[in-house]
């Protein structure tokens, strides 16, 4: 499988660099490594969920009691997560990183992804998210701490764009 | 049976655990016996009441964490359900009070008045300690009975499809959010 084992890793120890331990996710195919370095590591709490919308509640629930989160999610969880992100996460004021695959742009190459990529931007602009994309390796651990960074000044979610040129070896 | 008698019922048992409720009767109703600082109301998000449970009693395992939701809410994240059921944290207390209806928004009624059972639905999800209460004494003994259990636990109750006549009191969301978190992180 051409999904980057090395910049999945720089990826995972840069959300805990940034106090991430508990990270709630569904399986995708760019996340796979991800997810399994965050199971077979004992310092951070994977959450398998059913979908993504139920992990805002539970990084809402660890926020208030005081544990660091991330969301590992597809663009199309994140497309099914929108209700509780507006009326949970931007409701209730909760600083909440999520990392979003940015499937469906320019080299993909499955055409059930190409709609969610067309629009994924576009919507978490309308949702007055920030955005950072992940496409350098040298600048991941950088931007995943201003990300946290700022989810935690402004108290509000934002998102950081994993890419194909990231996350796909074969890009 | 209704709601704000079984909430009555057990008002006294909740002063030690962190208490997330649903929006709309649930919480109008708990803060009308008295709102307290370990009291979170999730007034939106609706579905996700179980999952803020469930993020807080895993960060927070020592702490005692009670969910009050409802038939309409637990239909709307089901999958939630079998989440919960996965991480089976010890320290959760999950009460679904099944009026069988979206009394909030004008009382449609839920597939629980028809057919769904959703103690049933829990166990079948994999929720090790289940039970369906339709009289108060009955819910009080599940529920005294679910805290000492250390188990997941969830405690259907089915109650009558009234409630309050007002939803909006005048307890901030983000106030209550802040407070609730700072009676966490003192604890």
């Amino acid at each position: 499988m051409p999904v980057s084992a090395a910049n999945s890793q720089i990826v995972f120890d840069a959300l805990k660099a940034s106090g991430v331990r508990l990270m709630s996710a569904l399986p995708e195919t760019w996340l796979v490594h991800l997810i399994r370095l965050a199971d077979d590591d004992p310092d951070v709490t994977l959450v398998r969920l059913a979908k993504e919308e139920e992990g805002v509640g539970i990084s809402m629930g660890a926020h208030f009691a005081g544990v660091k989160s991330a969301m590992l999610m597809q663009n199309h969880g994140f497309l099914a997560a929108i209700n509780g992100i507006v009326s949970g996460a931007q409701l209730y004021r909760i600083p909440l990183l999520m990392l979003i695959s940015d499937r469906g742009t320019f080299g993909e190459r499955d055409p059930w992804q190409t709609e969610g990529g067309a629009v994924t931007e576009s919507v978490l602009t309308a949702l007055r998210i920030p955005i950072m994309r992940l496409d350098e390796p040298a600048k991941v651990a950088h931007r995943v701490k201003q990300a946290q960074t700022l989810a935690y000044s402004a108290s509000k979610p934002v998102a950081l764009l994993l890419t194909r040129d990231l996350m796909w070896e074969d890009a | 049976m209704t709601r704000l008698d079984c909430l009555r019922a057990v008002y006294d048992r909740l002063a030690d655990s962190a208490v997330v409720t649903i929006m709309g009767a649930v919480a109008a109703e708990l803060q009308s016996i008295g709102h307290r600082p370990n009291f979170f109301y999730l007034q939106h998000a609706m579905g996700l009441a179980s999952s803020v449970g469930l993020g807080i009693a895993l960060s927070r395992p020592s702490v005692p964490v009670v969910v009050f939701d409802g038939d309409g809410s637990v239909l709307m994240n089901l999958g939630g359900l079998s989440t919960l059921a996965r991480y089976r944290p010890a320290n959760l207390v999950h009460v679904v009070f099944d009026n069988e209806s979206l009394l909030s928004v004008g009382g449609f009624p839920t597939a629980t008045g028809t057919c769904t059972r959703l103690a049933e639905v829990a166990a079948a999800a994999g929720v090790p300690r289940t039970a369906c209460a339709t009289t108060i004494d009955e819910f009080v003994k599940e529920f005294a009975e679910a805290q000492q259990a250390r188990e997941l636990t969830t405690l259907v109750a089915k109650v009558d499809a009234i409630g309050p006549s007002a939803f909006v009191t005048d307890l901030g969301l983000l106030e209550n959010r802040f407070q609730f978190q700072r009676y966490l992180q003192g604890r």
